[in-house]
């Protein structure tokens, strides 16, 4: 199957700023593709070379099997984009805004769908797109990619202004694009939207990948970090699957691997549990982490 | 009422450091402005005897009236107030419009204001802020005019009357866009209906002084702009017109502050009616949404287009019963070539006017791409299927059919307007037709102005908007004042509104208006050719 985007070696300079430095990104059809990094990783930056927007400074880009600047226009058609920071024209209603958007892009839009998608992302279509607060100015763009019949759809960052209960709809929506064969490029700093929704991620730092591959793949990343403090001591040594465990005292900070929990957890238990908070690891602390086994790694040899 | 204005000080420093360019940049071309054309008045006109000319040929000269306004006496002082004291109010007004708009209505609608407002900032405080800020600006140009204005060698008391003028117009207008920024939802439209208020308040001096003594000279009297005309500087000052500016500026503030403490963050005093639910089959691609986004604006230009140059038609009948008065006088209304002449100058200098105005139209209206882009408002559209090219035409297209309108409908209207008043000898459907061709002879020129700022968008998007009004400023500059201040060909030369053959009267010359539209067709080119090639902010 022919990849939906293919990217190796990007890079992109503002002045003397290096925003992507060698960048790659290969998502695959009828995938959903989770793009990750911390804020300022350059992962609007890529959208924008993506849509043709921004001009590569090197290279190879492909979408679609085109070249996105050159064929912008045509590729635009197969392609539905909902931008991290939605700005809308303010005196527009968000229905108008959702049928000229269908409208720019070639194709009426779906009457039936939109009117479905407005009603679970419970939107007012008749308010002046000014009265919108930032979740809904989101949903009107949410609304209008989800309703196009575009192959390809690029989120970025799609969920930063939404609810939970709204981020829920907007999962049981993306899981059900993926059932339908859509491919899905979506760009976030959560992990766990990603370990939620993506068949494969990406991960990139500074503007170059740093990983990228399943999520099974990953299982290394997904690990959980168990903060307790115990009725008496334990010892955590022998157990597979636990990591940087710092014990003092009665108190213990570990990183567990998923697969191990069950174990861990039955260990605390029998030692008596006072306070529990198990949470998964930020991406910075990924980041961290990965830089750290890095770095022992130089050292070790 | 004190904890509501907690923490002004700190957002005054705050619009400060936001404007330490813009705002000393308006500083300076007022003081400016002024100071040269007193400079160069006191250079050009030393003897007694050549003032006398100068002011008989313009009190003969009712377009020079109409543009710059009333003579009060002859001095190079009471000369400098007549050229600038008017403009100079103009200029002051315009800044006090943006620093107060920007700072108030701007920087709600955008959201800032709402960050402000959740930190320790009192209600009222922004408001104050605003209002304090543009205060300061009117202040500073007040006190360097009194002091730069003596050192030229004028005398003292008229300096500081003109300076008052000046600066008072300047508090005027912070109190009408303070009320402005309390009324519309939308910062364009409080600038609009602020920029309405102006163009009404030159109108009517402009008709006031020109009309002659038979016309409607009362008319004067009405407006701010009027103001630093009857305060008579350098002429037996009347130092209590000043009461009259400094009385809008507090009846404003007054006003401003009960609108916004019944008001709600964020609503204008009307509130938004829900819209249509869904899109009507007519917005549907580029053009169609750059003419939403546009059309309130062009219809709010060609109301006031149609009324001021109804009103200033009508006022050109009248323009003969001025003379009379003195034999100088006499004399030189001969020698400018008895009354067609002199009407016809009339209507020529308000088609250049038109020209002028319609540039500045057409200027906002290609700068609004750049703001879609920065506002991320691009974005949407052109990750739709629609090239760059289409998008930026798309408003090309509105500048360059807007304008053609504008000046349609200044011509027509000043047609109906002289036509309708004039003696038998001339009829209506005759002067519309001539008087259309006039505006319409004026097009080229203003579209050369709005294609500097496309090419300036294309290939220089940062300094797109500076480009494109300090244009629109040199043109108003060399048009208005430089044949007094006798600038050098060259330098006249660079204008396209100098190439435009002076209608009605002059003779028609079909080649500097193909020039001027190769001209604007090369920059607008240029311009989008640029946007292909750019990044997209």
């Amino acid at each position: 199957m022919v990849n939906a985007i293919e990217v190796s070696g990007l890079r992109k300079h503002f002045g003397p700023t290096k925003a992507l430095d060698g960048l790659d990104l290969t998502v695959r059809s009828g995938e959903v593709h989770a793009f990750l990094g911390p804020n300022g990783a350059g992962k609007t930056t890529t959208i924008r070379v993506l849509l043709g927007l921004l001009r590569k400074d090197g290279g190879d880009v492909t979408l679609l099997g085109g070249d996105p600047w050159r064929d912008a226009t045509t590729l635009h058609r197969r392609l539905s984009y909902v931008p991290g920071d939605v700005t809308l024209w303010p005196g527009l209603t968000g229905g108008e805004i959702i049928d000229l958007l269908a409208r720019l892009r070639g194709d009426g839009g779906d009457a039936k769908r939109r009117q479905e998608l407005i009603e679970r992302f419970d939107l007012d279509p008749s308010k002046k797109a000014r009265a919108y607060s930032k979740g809904n100015r989101q949903k009107v763009a949410l609304v209008a990619a989800l309703a196009s019949d575009a192959e390809l759809l690029v989120l970025d960052e799609p969920t930063a202004g939404l609810d939970p209960l709204m981020e829920a709809t907007f999962r049981e929506l993306i899981a059900a694009e993926r059932q339908a064969g859509r491919t899905v490029l979506l760009s976030s700093h959560i992990l766990a939207e990603a370990e939620a929704l993506a068949d494969r991620v990406t991960i990139i730092r500074a503007g170059r990948t740093v990983e990228t591959g399943t999520l099974a793949e990953m299982r290394h990343l997904t690990r959980t970090t168990v903060d307790a403090d115990l009725d008496a001591p334990v010892v955590l040594d022998g157990l597979p699957g636990v990591h940087d465990a710092v014990v003092d005292g009665t108190r213990l900070r570990c990183e567990v691997d998923n697969a191990a929990l069950n174990a861990v957890l039955t260990r605390l238990t029998s030692a008596g549990v006072r306070t529990l908070t198990c949470r998964p690891p930020t991406l910075e602390e990924l980041f961290l982490r990965q830089y750290s086994e890095r770095a022992g790694l130089a050292q070790q040899p | 009422m004190t904890r509501s204005l907690t923490n002004a000080p700190a957002l005054v420093k705050l619009a400060l450091r936001r404007d330490r360019i813009m705002l000393p940049a308006w500083v300076y071309v007022v003081l400016i402005g002024v100071s040269v054309n007193a400079y160069s008045f006191s250079k050009l006109y030393k003897t007694p005897s050549s003032q006398a000319a100068l002011v008989a040929s313009a009190q003969s000269n009712p377009a020079l009236l109409f543009l710059y306004g009333r003579i009060n006496g002859i001095s190079v002082g009471a000369l400098t107030a007549w050229r600038f004291g008017v403009w100079g109010a103009l200029f002051a007004a315009m800044m006090t419009i943006f620093i107060v708009i920007r700072h108030t209505r701007a920087d709600e609608e955008a959201g800032r204001l709402e960050l402000i407002g959740s930190a320790r900032v009192g209600r009222q405080a922004p408001l104050v802020a605003a209002l304090l800020t543009s205060a300061l600006a009117c202040v500073t140009v007040t006190l360097l005019l009194c002091a730069v204005l003596p050192l030229i060698g004028l005398p003292a008391t008229g300096s500081a009357a003109l300076a008052l003028a000046i600066g008072t117009t300047g508090l005027a207008f912070t109190g009408v866009s303070a009320v402005a920024a309390q009324l519309t939802s939308g910062a364009r439209a409080a600038r609009g209906l602020v920029f309405c208020v102006l163009g009404l308040a030159f109108m009517a001096r402009a008709v006031g002084d020109a009309s002659g003594a038979t016309g409607p000279s009362w008319l004067t009297w009405v407006l701010p702009l009027g103001w630093t005309e009857v305060l008579r500087p350098f002429a037996g000052e009347r130092w209590w017109v000043l009461a009259l500016p400094l009385t809008v500026f507090a009846a404003g503030t007054w006003l401003a502050f009960v609108l916004s403490a019944r008001r709600d963050h964020g609503a204008g005093l009307l509130p938004d009616r829900p819209g249509r639910p869904g899109a009507s089959a007519a917005l549907r691609g580029p053009q169609s949404l750059a003419w939403r986004l546009q059309w309130t604006s062009l219809a709010g230009w060609t109301a006031g287009f149609a009324l001021l140059f109804a009103v200033c038609g009508a006022a050109a009948q009248g323009i003969g019963s001025l003379v009379g008065t003195s034999s100088a006088l006499e004399k030189e209304f001969t020698r400018l070539g008895g009354q067609t002449a002199i009407v016809n100058a009339y209507l020529a200098a308000l088609m250049l006017l038109a020209g002028l105005f319609a540039a500045a139209f057409a200027v906002s209206a290609v700068l609004r791409l750049r703001a879609e882009e920065t506002e991320s408002r691009a974005d949407p559209v052109l990750s739709g299927s629609v090239g760059r090219v289409r998008w930026g035409f798309s408003h090309v297209v509105i500048a360059v059919a807007g304008t053609a309108a504008l000046l349609a409908v200044a011509g027509i209207a000043t047609g109906l307007g002289y036509g309708l008043r004039a003696p038998q000898s001339v009829t209506v459907g005759g002067e519309v037709a001539r008087m259309f061709g006039a505006g319409m002879a004026e097009l080229p020129a203003a579209l050369v102005i709005a294609a500097i700022a496309a090419a300036a968008f294309g290939v220089l998007p940062d300094a797109c908007v500076g480009i494109g009004w300090g244009v629109l400023g040199l043109a108003v500059l060399v048009n208005l004042f430089g044949q007094t201040l006798q600038l050098s060909h060259w330098l006249l030369d660079i204008s396209p509104f100098t190439h435009v053959p002076r209608l009605p009267g002059g003779t028609v010359s079909a080649q500097p208006l193909v020039w001027l539209s190769v001209i604007a067709v090369a920059f607008g080119a240029a311009g989008l050719a640029g946007l292909r090639r750019r990044d997209i902010a």
